[in-house]
């Protein structure tokens, strides 16, 4: 009896959790609304056998239980119901795949109007390329990056002089827009999520993989690393932002082109020299520039400032600190981050740019004019 | 049955002392009990690492463990849940244990591979467990060790984690080949007198099955491993294409990540069932026991496993619905995976059918039996979702896949090897486990499943992604998906402590259980008609038994027991016509 209770009770419990949870997809913003029906299809036929399989399990458990001089019945098998039995899950299961199937029919082709954008992962973060007026993308391949190529485009491919390259973690997309997304890698797999849109798929280095959507609704989104990608996997943060026609068209005038980068040759300034090489070698995937949290200590703010070690030692944050935790990053942890950060080789005009670049970060310099000199080597 | 005949009159070289009885011992009966002491032990490392992990998720920052450690720690809980215990205990466990006494052999055929099968387990737990002691620590690639991160730096262990883990498995899949040798080949060559294929318990179909598919699928994820240790050690390029490491180019060209996604769910669906099988046959034969009622459609549970191993092997693509693979694989995967529900579907409503007029004894392992229904139900059904591509591809890599599994081959399988450890426990023992202790063991551990992981789905509805070590400013997620994640982890940390009860019924009963008898629960298969409990070297004494009919003769019309034993003559109780093979 007390089982049999239980049982109906996990039944009836399960599908209230169902209807009061506050935990349900997150609201729709993209032209996957058929998705989203396949889920309540699925969650209607498979309700369905959930609730009438326990509740016949709690009959029995009631109504067979061990009674003194009780027999069961010898009945070893009944095919014609077990043939009934097969033929129902046959046709609940058709009625799952079938309106699936239709579903991903559209899913797999992209229709013949959509734009492309291109998101480029690497541990951890996200840049983005656009084709440009020629509507082509340049080739590209991971052997060619550098520090003044960071999409790996081949500079002799005309189609790429004119692609529009994003290399901050936002992505602009056009309302109503169909949008198919080519997603490349340069290191490991990732996956580019955003909840909202629904889709998502995988990026593979060595290949370019695709999937399509039509943003629905004006607003900011994030994009989330759904595929494992090593330690700062959880922190791997994108935004897309989807904008009406004239907002789209004001972002996008102000981007640069790979042959503005070109011609842009050499960068004048140890600041915007030390910035091309933080985005180049990736730093800013793990130390945020902007005070958001990063797997690293963030950037901003940070120079000139007083650090508590892991050891419980207090450092202040200068020229010659900064180049040690560059070269030999074990050397001093910050207390309250991870000892994960691999050494890098740099020259060191190349280390006296990044020290620049993150003291023009601190928006109180003066406050750091005592320990100044000792970067100006 | 030449092959009997021949094994009744060799001569029995019972092993004197100690360390030929219980260490270096080719009995199919220590062997087992090894392999499972192993496997409980190494589970147990298993548990306390996921407490840690929910430590973490419910209550960020309260213990000291960063995201190294979690994804160490996601990384060994994955791979020894799924391989060192489940893989271990279902096949070296009961496999060992069951199958010479169910099928009335004295022994598996090869003892001596029997023997090194548990050595070579042993040690492939001992590498894999020296990998926490290594520069680097284990390996924090993910149970599923994709590369390219797998042997790259932004992993943990990606140095000398990732090898252990790689050699550990070699390692295991051999022992799994010897063992795995041995018990098909006593399947088919070793049963006695009378017992066809159609008389086994159920138990031993779902391992003979699982050990085929075992045989089948674990070579892919040998190549899979010894050419990922190549990348990783000479510097071959099989997994690794032209790649970035933090701003530096790497020495690799050409190779496709994907493929060893191929190779590893080539052998990774095909091991879901490798421990649904066993657990499959092992609770058709605790259901009918304790409902005193003939197993419902026995032919047609036999090809339900047979078909269920068949499929296994189309449809491991599922879980790369959103890898890049070519996406028209999704229509074909899609439909092959959801045809394996019916056969699946069979298998949950012939277990009703057998609860459906019977004589239902709520005994521990019948309590056991009823939660993995409901457990495998709800995780069956969570994987028409994630089977059917398109209903797939906004819950892939998010909270609800991680509720799918555990529920689906986690929890229920374990219910499984609860209720077979509390249903055998008396043949290996002589004594009864704490029926008491059982209870609240059983309660603790169905209810709190349950509490952990049906919400859980609700997390990934939400589109929480999985492998996440901390969720801070996400917009979309809300506050009370945080509240969720902390009564969760509660629940596990009970759930968890909750084993030492089961530990501890274990030591206890060992000294201080009721005598069970030979044949407690009143069963009619072979392993119950012992003449010692527990049997003894040779389980059968002088002579094997002679099997007269199939195993599931309970409640048969005019005989005087409600239960009739396989070895009963069609002179005192007739054969029933269900027992087709004459």
């Amino acid at each position: 009896m007390t089982f049999a209770v239980i049982l109906v009770a996990i039944v009836v419990v399960s599908v209230l959790f169902h209807f009061l949870s506050p935990w349900q997809a997150t609201p729709l913003a993209s032209n996957w609304g058929s998705i989203d029906t396949t889920i309540t299809i699925t969650l209607v036929i498979t309700g369905i056998f959930f609730v009438a399989i326990v509740l016949f399990m709690a009959y029995c458990v009631y109504k067979y239980k061990a009674l003194p001089g009780r027999r069961s019945e010898y009945r070893p098998e009944n095919k014609k119901l077990e043939w009934w039995l097969i033929g129902i899950t046959t046709v609940a299961i058709c009625a799952l795949l079938a309106p699936g199937l239709i579903v991903y029919n559209d899913f797999v082709h992209v229709p013949p109007n959509a734009v492309e954008f291109e998101a480029v992962g690497e541990q951890w973060r996200w840049s983005y390329r656009l084709p440009g007026k020629d509507k082509t993308f340049g080739r590209t391949s991971v052997t060619r990056i550098d520090e003044n190529n960071a999409f790996g485009i081949d500079p002799s491919d005309a189609a790429g002089q004119d692609d529009v390259l994003i290399a901050g973690n936002q992505m602009h997309v056009l309302i109503n827009q169909p949008t198919k997304a080519l997603l490349r890698s340069k290191d490991v797999l990732h996956d580019f999520y955003v909840p909202q849109f629904r889709a998502k798929m995988d990026l593979i280095p060595g290949q370019v993989t695709y999937f399509w959507f039509t943003p629905t609704v004006l607003g900011t989104f994030d994009i989330l690393c759904a595929e494992y990608c090593g330690i700062g996997h959880y922190n791997m943060r994108g935004q897309v932002v989807v904008d009406d026609a004239s907002s789209y068209q004001k972002w996008l005038s102000s981007q640069v082109t790979f042959a503005d980068v070109l011609s842009g040759g050499t960068v004048e300034g140890l600041v915007d020299q030390g910035q091309r090489l933080a985005s180049s070698r990736g730093c800013i995937a793990c130390h945020s520039i902007d005070g958001g949290p990063s797997l690293g200590p963030g950037w901003l703010d940070l120079y000139g400032r007083q650090e508590t070690l892991s050891d419980g030692s207090q450092v202040k944050v200068d020229g010659p600190y900064l180049i040690e935790s560059v070269v030999d990053p074990a050397a001093k942890i910050v207390a309250g981050y991870p000892p994960v950060m691999v050494a890098y080789e740099m020259s060191d005009e190349q280390l006296d740019s990044l020290v620049a670049y993150i003291a023009s970060l601190s928006s109180d310099p003066e406050n750091s004019t005592s320990i100044q000199p000792s970067t100006e080597e | 049955m030449a092959y009997a005949d021949d094994v009744e009159n060799e001569e029995l070289h019972e092993p004197t002392g100690f360390i030929w009885k219980y260490v270096w011992s080719q009995d199919h009966k220590v062997i087992a009990i090894q392999y499972s002491t192993t496997a409980i032990l190494v589970g147990l490392v298993a548990l306390v690492l996921s407490g840690m992990m929910r430590m973490q998720i419910g209550f960020p920052g309260s213990i000291d463990m960063d995201s190294t450690a979690y994804y160490q720690a996601m990384t060994m809980h994955g791979m020894i849940m799924v391989i060192y215990l489940l893989t271990a205990i279902f096949l070296g466990g009961f496999g060992n244990y069951l199958i010479p006494l169910m099928v009335g052999a004295r022994d598996m055929v090869f003892p001596f591979v029997n023997m090194l099968s548990f050595w070579f387990y042993l040690v492939s737990v001992l590498v894999l467990l020296a990998s926490f002691f290594v520069p680097g620590g284990p390996t924090g690639a993910g149970w599923t060790l994709y590369p390219p991160q797998a042997i790259t730096a932004g992993t943990p262990g990606s140095e000398w984690g990732i090898i252990l883990m790689l050699v550990s498995l070699i390692i295991f899949i051999i022992a799994a080949t010897m063992g795995g040798l041995n018990y098909v080949t006593t399947v088919l060559q070793a049963r006695t007198h009378g017992m066809t294929m159609f008389r086994m318990p159920l138990t031993v179909w779902g391992i003979f099955v699982a050990t085929i598919l075992a045989l089948l699928a674990f070579p892919a994820l040998f190549v899979s491993g010894v050419m990922m240790l190549l990348d990783q050690t000479i510097g071959t390029s099989f997994f690794m294409p032209d790649m970035m490491q933090f701003g530096s180019q790497l020495d690799y060209s050409g190779g496709s990540p994907i493929l060893f996604q191929h190779l590893f769910w080539f052998f990774g669906h095909p091991e879901v069932y490798i421990v649904a099988l066993p657990a499959f046959g092992l609770v058709s034969d605790l259901i009918s026991i304790h409902a005193r009622r003939s197993i419902f459609g026995y032919r047609m549970m036999v090809w339900a496993i047979v078909s269920i191993g068949v499929l296994s092997f189309v449809v491991w693509a599922h879980h790369m619905y959103v890898s890049g693979m070519n996406p028209y694989f999704g229509f074909f995967f899609a439909t092959t995976t959801l045809v394996i529900a019916v056969p699946t579907a069979l298998k949950v409503y012939n277990w009703l059918l057998t609860l459906w007029r019977g004589n239902i004894h709520l005994t521990v392992p019948m309590l056991y039996s009823l939660a993995f229904i409901v457990t495998f139900l709800v995780g069956g059904l969570t994987g028409l979702f994630l089977g059917n591509v398109v209903v797939d591809i906004p819950l892939s890599d998010t909270y609800f896949v991680v509720a799918h599994f555990h529920m689906v081959m986690g929890v229920a399988p374990i219910l499984v090897v609860f209720g077979s450890i509390y249903h055998w426990y008396p043949k290996m023992t002589g004594r009864m486990l704490h029926d008491g202790i059982g209870k609240l063991h059983f309660w603790i551990t169905f209810l709190g499943t349950y509490l952990i992981y049906f919400p859980m789905h609700y997390l990934g509805f939400l589109g929480m992604p999985r492998r996440y070590y901390a969720y801070e400013d996400y917009p979309f997620i809300p506050e009370s998906a945080q509240s969720l994640n902390a009564f969760i982890t509660v629940v596990a940390i009970v759930v968890g402590i909750s084993q030492l009860l089961f530990l501890f019924n274990l030591a206890y009963s060992y000294f201080k259980g009721a005598p069970s008898g030979g044949n407690p629960w009143r069963a009619t298969s072979l392993e119950w008609l012992t003449p010692e409990t527990p049997p003894k070297h040779g389980n059968w004494g002088t002579s094997l038994p002679v099997v007269h009919r199939w195993a599931y003769d309970y409640g048969v019309p005019g005989a005087e027991l409600d239960y009739v034993p396989q070895t009963t003559s069609p002179e005192e109780v007739p054969v029933h016509e269900s027992d087709h093979d004459e």
